[in-house]
């Protein structure tokens, strides 16, 4: 048996009938990666007939690719730089192991009895997933296709570098079956990009946009606002330098200062002074604003596309809590029990959520072995699970269904609509639909609906 | 061969202590021992003495080496510093209730029996040590060598004096690399007026000297003198409640004897109680045949309430009564007030019934509920003093598992009306509004000894604290002793803490309630969105109002999170606002990401964040965590960091 991963105790056998007393569950890890068998069909026998019926609901696979050329000083994604990397997780070997956990992945979901679903969207993130060569990612959306099958009109995505991508590069993911690409634009201003330690050109945007959309693909832009030293104008600036490339999606996130990030010990030193989170609020406005004004909407708290067809169906998926697989060192899946809460024969946890070893070379090695890269899980509570519906649910524009509030959650929407945080003529129809105040205010928007 | 590697065995044992080789310490054989038996010791053989000595002078150390001298306890069974029962004064190294052992001890073949008796420290404790020194004929004033002597010292020492005890001037801690013996030999000497050279020295930890302190002690002490045949008078001078025995009394019998089963009256109340249980300490309880003039002891009538048992009220027998009661009887009185609230709302009826346990064994502490907008429902407590305040909010949260706010502590102050009613304010919410004539607060003598150096920065501590100077001398070259007047209320802020931080902690300070004098005060209150917060009232001097409003209100800003709105933060007198701060309104809290990997730290973040609610006081409509509460009313410019660190 090759060693456990990151200190994670022997995982000891666990019998299907034991119920696990936690939320975090900490004996599991490492072996076959099996998931409890409450995902495939409730443990009564009651056949699953709920809307969270595992083999309705769409499915979705992550691909985490953790390359970079250089560690950007704010940077606290699972990414390594080849120097980081040291020997054993080559780039090159990269696709072959991720199809090694794509295997894994296929076998486990059968095991457990859930019956196979196409999938509807992938999604490859990283890192710089186009620090592969365009052939390797080819080659792991190909092997995901064999295990599950796309479905007709499946959305497949890339984030890429700007500086890492050719037309030819563009082309041959079009042609392998990529539909749409997300670049990490960040901002349109040098000093700024140079605060964040961007190396790409920003002039470049233009050109990458074009070429994409002429390989057929769906583009989105990533801006970061907030960056020490960017001023609102040097914001408005990247915000419509985004639009004029005509891009149909945008992603606008507010810096935030990681602990243990290069940027985090800037500010400590005092050579960079901490976001201000009045001046954050004042730049997602403007960005709304200019967003809006360009006819694209807002369909999460942070992204904004022209029109439903243009949204990110993958991201989209994680707040409607539907199954998803993340492949690669680091990355999270989360499968649901097929049986809701409170339904006949509900299962005693709402969900399990599991997570890989993070560093690519135990990764690896841990698939070599024939053995899951799984370090740690959670088999969500039915409380834990509420949270997360409500959490994630009044993210989008299409709202959290109020019925899956309890009764005195329900009578703090009236106060949330008379402070201006939740929109009136929604919640008389039974949605929780953030204002634009209330999307700046969300967490205090959840806390109210989950006291 | 056996005996021989026995020896062997013995000789590579470590050096004994010092005090381990010398000779055989004088106790008593068991024919002289019998002449000195409880009830039927002579006077002349007992001798009632104290010990006088600042906080960590080593008093504990020292007795604690008597009682192994003495043979009243081996040196096994001694736990450090025996005297001190409880865990709290262990572990401060300070002693809060006295308490008597009675020690034989043989000079020249004459048995003699000692009395020593534990004065409290502090000068939170000014009236039990008057009556611990009234119990004594002498008192062993005990100053570090390296140190010298300290002004709460000082202070013991003017009462012994004037008590007319007989002092026996001893340096300790003479094994100290850092000791100045002769230094301070002088300056002890100069104050009591005897020759340096007659000035003991000892080490408490070594044991070197104590034999002879032992003998002086039987040669300087006077012995009691009293009328045996007179109606039994005996003097309270510690009360203790005991969880087993209910309250053990401590006395000191001055005319006539006290005895077993005898009905006895409390003079002060005329209360009448059986005597179940007489005896004295050595160190543990032994009930004896009853207590003869002179002698010390104690008392059991199983009375629950200490306050039953007074300290420095006369006992005397139901059965032949004596006429009058032995002077310097009063009744503890608070001069120091806070009100204490549970952190936890439901905690109200535990601290209710820690406050009612903790009252038995301790007269001093009285309190009646009160309620606060802010805090809801707590208690107004009155202290002796400041460490009187810190030993019992520090009791309750440690053996009751309370968890506390206490608000700023205050002082008592007359308030006289236009129309002559008088208003007594222990808290500053009831302060009268209306037209006022006269306000009234408590003043002090302090007494503070420092190098002279430091002359300069104490004086401008004292004048920024409204204080009066009243006298300065030169105890010795180096060190000066000054006299000043100053407001209680100054005091029990954070005088002590700036005294010392101005004069590196050389200084040390001693005071006595000296009455009142008219002051111009003002009420100054804090508003946060234009409700008063009770909690942050303050009465200050009308000259230095502006500056605790500046002070609140900043404080408040920094500690109090942005809130949905926007949050005036004012300080006022009357309807006249004097300062005010803003705490801008929230507009951004959420996390701009939220995918796959970020959803269980984000359902992690927001389950921390309901968490903390519950840690939150509503006022009005601003959520005020806890800790605030605690951080704005400390003095303690570190608690105010600590809460702001939570906060992130």
């Amino acid at each position: 048996m090759p060693s456990l991963p990151e200190g994670v105790p022997v995982p000891e056998p666990r019998g299907p009938r034991e119920a696990p007393q936690r939320s975090e569950d900490a004996s599991w890890g490492g072996g076959d990666g099996r998931l409890p068998p409450w995902v495939a069909s409730s443990p009564a026998g009651v056949a699953p007939g709920g809307s969270g019926t595992a083999g309705a609901r769409p499915f979705g696979v992550y691909v985490h690719v953790p390359f970079c050329t250089v560690r950007c000083g704010y940077c606290d994604f699972n990414t390594y730089t080849a120097s980081e990397l040291g020997g054993g997780a080559s780039q090159v070997a990269y696709a072959t192991t991720a199809l090694r956990e794509v295997d894994l992945a296929s076998k486990v979901l059968a095991d457990v009895g859930l019956p196979q679903r196409p999938v509807s969207t992938v999604f490859f993130g990283g890192g710089t997933p186009t620090m592969l060569p365009a052939a390797h990612l080819a080659r792991i959306l190909a092997g995901v296709r064999d295990a599950w099958g796309l479905e007709p009109g499946a959305e497949v995505t890339t984030e890429a570098n700007p500086d890492s991508v050719t037309p030819e590069y563009l082309a041959v993911l079009a042609e392998a079956g990529f539909t749409r690409v997300s670049f990490g634009m960040q901002s349109a201003v040098p000093h700024v990009l140079a605060t964040l330690e961007r190396t790409h050109d920003p002039l470049r945007i233009p050109d990458v946009v074009r070429w994409a959309r002429d390989a057929g693909l769906d583009v989105s832009l990533d801006l970061i606002y907030g960056t020490p030293g960017e001023s609102l104008d040097d914001w408005r600036t990247s915000v419509e330098t985004a639009l004029a490339t005509g891009v149909d999606h945008v992603s606008a996130y507010a810096l935030v200062v990681e602990q243990g990030t290069k940027m985090a010990a800037q500010v400590r030193r005092g050579e960079v002074t901490l976001p201000d989170e009045d001046d954050q609020a004042a730049k997602y406005e403007l960005a709304d604003a200019l967003l809006t004004e360009a006819g694209l909407t807002w369909y999460e708290v942070s992204n904004w596309a022209r029109g439903d067809e243009h949204a990110c169906r993958h991201n989209l998926a994680y707040w409607r809590g539907h199954d998803w697989w993340g492949v690669g060192p680091g990355a999270h899946s989360y499968v649901a029990a097929a049986t809701e809460h409170g339904e006949a024969g509900a299962a005693e946890a709402a969900g399990v959520r599991w997570w890989n070893v993070k560093h690519p070379r135990r990764y690896a090695a841990l698939l070599e072995a024939g053995t899951s890269p799984g370090a740690g899980r959670e088999l969500l509570t039915p409380a834990e699970h509420h949270l997360e519906r409500v959490m994630l649910g009044v993210r989008l524009r299409e709202g959290l269904d109020l019925g899956v509030l309890s009764p005195s959650a329900r009578t703090a929407v009236g106060g949330l609509v008379a402070r201006g945080l939740l929109d009136g003529r929604a919640a008389i129809s039974g949605r929780g639909v953030l204002t634009l105040r209330g999307r700046l205010l969300a967490d205090t928007v959840v806390r109210e609906l989950t006291d | 061969m056996k005996r021989g590697l026995e020896h062997a065995t013995a000789c590579v044992r470590p050096c004994p202590p010092a005090w381990e080789n010398r000779r055989v310490p004088p106790i008593p054989s068991p024919q002289n021992a019998a002449r000195i038996q409880p009830n039927a010791t002579p006077a002349e053989l007992i001798r009632n003495f104290c010990i006088i000595a600042h906080i960590d002078h080593g008093k504990s150390t020292l007795a604690d080496r008597m009682l192994q001298l003495t043979g009243v306890v081996d040196a096994r069974a001694m736990r450090a510093q025996y005297l001190d029962r409880m865990d709290i004064e262990r572990e401060r190294g300070i002693t809060i209730k006295s308490q008597a052992v009675r020690m034989p001890w043989e000079v020249d073949g004459t048995p003699h029996a000692l009395n020593m008796i534990d004065t409290p420290g502090h000068v939170d404790f000014t009236y039990e040590v008057s009556r611990s020194l009234a119990a004594c004929e002498g008192a062993v004033l005990l100053v570090d060598a390296a140190q010298g002597i300290e002004a709460q010292t000082l202070a013991n020492l003017y009462l012994a004096m004037e008590n007319d005890l007989a002092i026996i001037p001893v340096l300790n801690k003479i094994d100290l690399p850092a000791a100045q013996p002769e230094k301070y030999a002088e300056e002890i000497a100069g104050l009591v007026g005897v020759d340096p050279e007659s000035v003991l020295r000892v080490s408490g930890k070594t044991g070197v000297g104590v034999e002879a302190l032992l003998d002086r002690i039987v040669e300087e002490v006077p012995a009691p003198q009293g009328d045996p045949e007179a109606p039994a008078r005996a003097m309270i001078f510690d009360s203790v409640y005991d969880t087993y025995r209910g309250v053990v009394t401590y006395v000191r019998v001055i005319d006539g004897s006290l005895n077993p089963r005898e009905k006895i009256v409390m003079m002060s109340t005329r209360a009448t109680h059986e005597l179940l249980e007489i005896g004295v300490t050595s160190p543990e309880p032994q009930p004896t045949k009853g207590l003869g003039v002179g002698e010390v002891g104690y008392l059991i009538t199983g009375v629950k309430d200490v306050r039953q048992s007074k300290v420095g009220d006369t006992v005397t027998n139901a059965g032949k009564p004596a006429t009058d009661a032995l002077g310097g009887y009063s009744d503890p009185k608070p001069m120091v007030f806070s009100g204490l609230y549970p952190v936890d709302g439901s905690d109200y009826p535990a601290l209710r019934d820690a406050l009612d346990k903790l009252k038995l064994n301790d007269a001093a502490l009285n309190y009646e509920p009160e309620t606060s907008v802010a805090l809801g429902f707590g208690f107004r407590v009155g202290f002796l003093g400041l460490l009187h305040l810190e030993i019992v909010r520090e009791r309750l949260e440690r053996e009751f598992d309370l968890d506390l706010i206490s608000t700023a502590p205050n002082v008592i102050y007359e308030v006289t009306l236009e129309d002559n009613t008088v208003v007594t304010v222990t808290n500053p919410s009831e302060f009268p509004g209306g037209k006022i004539k006269e306000i009234r607060e408590p003043i002090v003598k302090a007494t503070i000894l420092c190098p002279s150096e430091f002359i300069g920065a104490v004086m401008e501590l004292c004048q920024t604290k409204r204080g009066v100077l009243g006298g300065m001398d030169h105890i010795s070259q180096e060190r000066v002793e000054m006299r000043y007047t100053l407001p209680l209320a100054e005091i029990v802020f954070d005088f002590f803490d700036q005294l010392k931080s101005r004069t590196r902690g050389y200084a040390s300070l001693d005071y006595e309630t000296s009455g009142d004098q008219a002051a111009d005060l003002v009420k100054v209150d804090i508003l946060l969105q234009g409700d008063h917060v009770d909690a942050f009232s303050a009465i200050a001097h009308r000259d230095k109002a502006y500056a605790y409003g500046v002070m609140m209100t900043g404080k408040l800003k920094d500690l109090i999170p942005r809130q949905q709105f926007e949050v005036p933060i004012q300080a006022a007198i009357g309807a006249r606002v004097i300062a005010r701060e803003t705490i801008r309104a929230m507009r951004k809290d959420v996390l701009a990401k939220c995918y796959g990997g970020d959803i269980s730290r984000k359902r992690k973040l927001l389950e921390k964040q309901k968490e903390g609610k519950k840690r939150m006081k509503t006022i009005g409509s601003v959520e005020v965590p806890k800790d605030a509460f605690i951080a704005a009313l400390s003095s303690d410019s570190a608690a105010v960091k600590d809460a702001k660190d939570k906060r992130k």
